[in-house]
């Protein structure tokens, strides 16, 4: 328990820095913008009390925000994904429902329900990612275009890292 | 309350996310310009469609004031405008002529006041003593006497018109010369009656009966009234005869007053005659 909880501050400070020192300096041709720090709240564990996820996701948009300038912005939008994950665990739930330790991971699960669990997550972030900083819906289309492009490019940032998860968890 | 609570508590999940998300979006409107400037315009374009909305529905409820100060500003710039303003030398219109001399001169008024269904009628015109009308003066309209001068004011000036119970206009007839007095009964403004006109004259019916001159106020000659009845009643020798006025008093704008130049030594010259009568 306290190694996990060290495990995931330790995450925080890491996905904070890679976030805000590394890929938010990358803007491919304009449109692709990945937001990989989603990934905190993606792997926090299943019992993870709906009060405490809220709260977490705050602290982490406000880090954020705080070194990009942008405050709320993220923050707003990593809520809202906060929000919905408990919604779509039970959704797409297994027949046997969840271990209350686990973290969804690709290894537990398979494929197809990691991708889908992952996909609308980061989609539903994004996409009120870039409305709010753009702030209108008239180039609704043009600002969609961003939201598709730049969740495709964290998702398979984020795939990549559960990669990295998975060699050095199958290692043990 | 327990509702309230176990409402609360069902749905404590979504009220600590609304609450941190409002949180968030304060900050985000707080600190970001672009965003700040958005929510501000699109606030006051929602704000400015209420308001609009709600005065398009009060503004209703104050027309009666509005109203009201619209006929308050209306008074005031009827009160600037000419027409109701005196002027007080007013247009008088003399030829000199060496062939013919001046006797009558004509002053243009207009009627401010009028009336026509009393026993005794008269009307105001805006000009008076100023404008040097004096009591006696005859006042004709464009189409023929209208009446004489009672009292004047320096702006203003009363006339006696036709429709008068002691109105008597020397008239008569203008295909011959016999003349009598035309008066008014009292009864209505379009009729009047003529008198004194002797039995053995021939009238018709529609014969103009015109102004005699004799009386020094008016013209001779100018449009009085056209014969629309004739009596002969028995035991005395004059017609009782029924006229229509040419003139519409109840439709009197323009009149003039009429100025004898040479009343004033007709008069004199009359009166000198009478008491050499007198005298002899």
């Amino acid at each position: 328990m306290i190694k996990q909880i060290l495990n995931f501050t330790l995450l925080f400070v890491f996905l904070v820095l890679l976030q805000v020192l590394v890929l938010n300096n990358i803007q491919l041709s304009g449109y692709i913008n990945p937001y990989f720090y989603v990934l905190f709240i993606l792997l926090l564990p299943f019992e993870t009390a709906n009060w405490l996820l809220l709260i977490l996701a705050f602290a982490l948009g406000i880090s954020i925000d705080v070194f990009s300038s942008t405050m709320g912005m993220h923050t707003s939008a990593l809520l809202l994904m906060a929000f919905l994950r408990p919604s779509i665990l039970k959704l797409i739930s297994p027949r046997d429902g969840y271990d209350s330790n686990q973290s969804p991971s690709i290894q537990d699960f398979d494929f197809r329900w990691f991708a889908i669990y992952v996909s609308v997550l980061v989609f539903a972030h994004h996409f009120v990612l870039f409305f709010i900083e753009a702030f209108r819906f008239s180039d609704f289309f043009y600002t969609l275009t961003k939201v598709i492009l730049s969740s495709l490019l964290t998702i398979l940032l984020i795939f990549i890292s559960q990669l990295f998860t998975y060699n050095s968890q199958a290692k043990r | 309350m327990r509702n309230l609570l176990g409402f609360l508590s069902r749905n404590l999940f979504f009220i600590f996310f609304l609450l941190l998300e409002v949180i968030a979006i304060f900050l985000l409107i707080q600190n970001n310009r672009y965003q700040q400037s958005r929510f501000l315009n699109s606030s006051n374009f929602v704000s400015g469609r209420v308001y609009q909305s709600v005065n398009n529905a009060t503004k209703y409820l104050n027309l009666d004031i509005i109203n009201e100060d619209l006929a308050t500003e209306n008074a005031k710039l009827k009160a600037e405008l000419a027409n109701s303003k005196i002027q007080i030398f007013g247009n008088n219109y003399i030829i000199n002529d060496t062939i013919y001399h001046q006797q009558f001169e004509y002053s243009e008024t207009r009627v401010i006041n009028n009336s026509v269904t009393k026993a005794n009628n008269y009307i105001t015109l805006d000009k008076g003593s100023f404008n040097g009308i004096k009591e006696g003066m005859g006042v004709i309209g464009p189409k023929g006497v209208v009446g004489i001068v009672k009292t004047v004011s320096p702006h203003f000036s009363s006339v006696l018109t036709v429709l008068h119970s002691q109105s008597k206009i020397s008239a008569k007839l203008k295909s011959q010369n016999y003349y009598g007095s035309m008066i008014w009964d009292g009864k209505d403004y379009q009729y009047g009656k003529l008198i004194n006109i002797p039995k053995h004259v021939k009238l018709f019916l529609g014969d103009t009966i015109v102004s005699s001159g004799f009386s020094a106020i008016f013209p001779k000659g100018l449009d009085l009234a056209t014969i629309t009845g004739i009596e002969k009643p028995s035991g005395n020798n004059f017609y009782d005869i029924d006229i229509k006025f040419i003139n519409d008093f109840k439709n009197l704008e323009q009149v003039y007053v009429v100025k004898n130049v040479l009343k004033e030594e007709q008069l004199l010259l009359e009166q000198t005659t009478q008491e050499g009568d007198s005298d002899d």
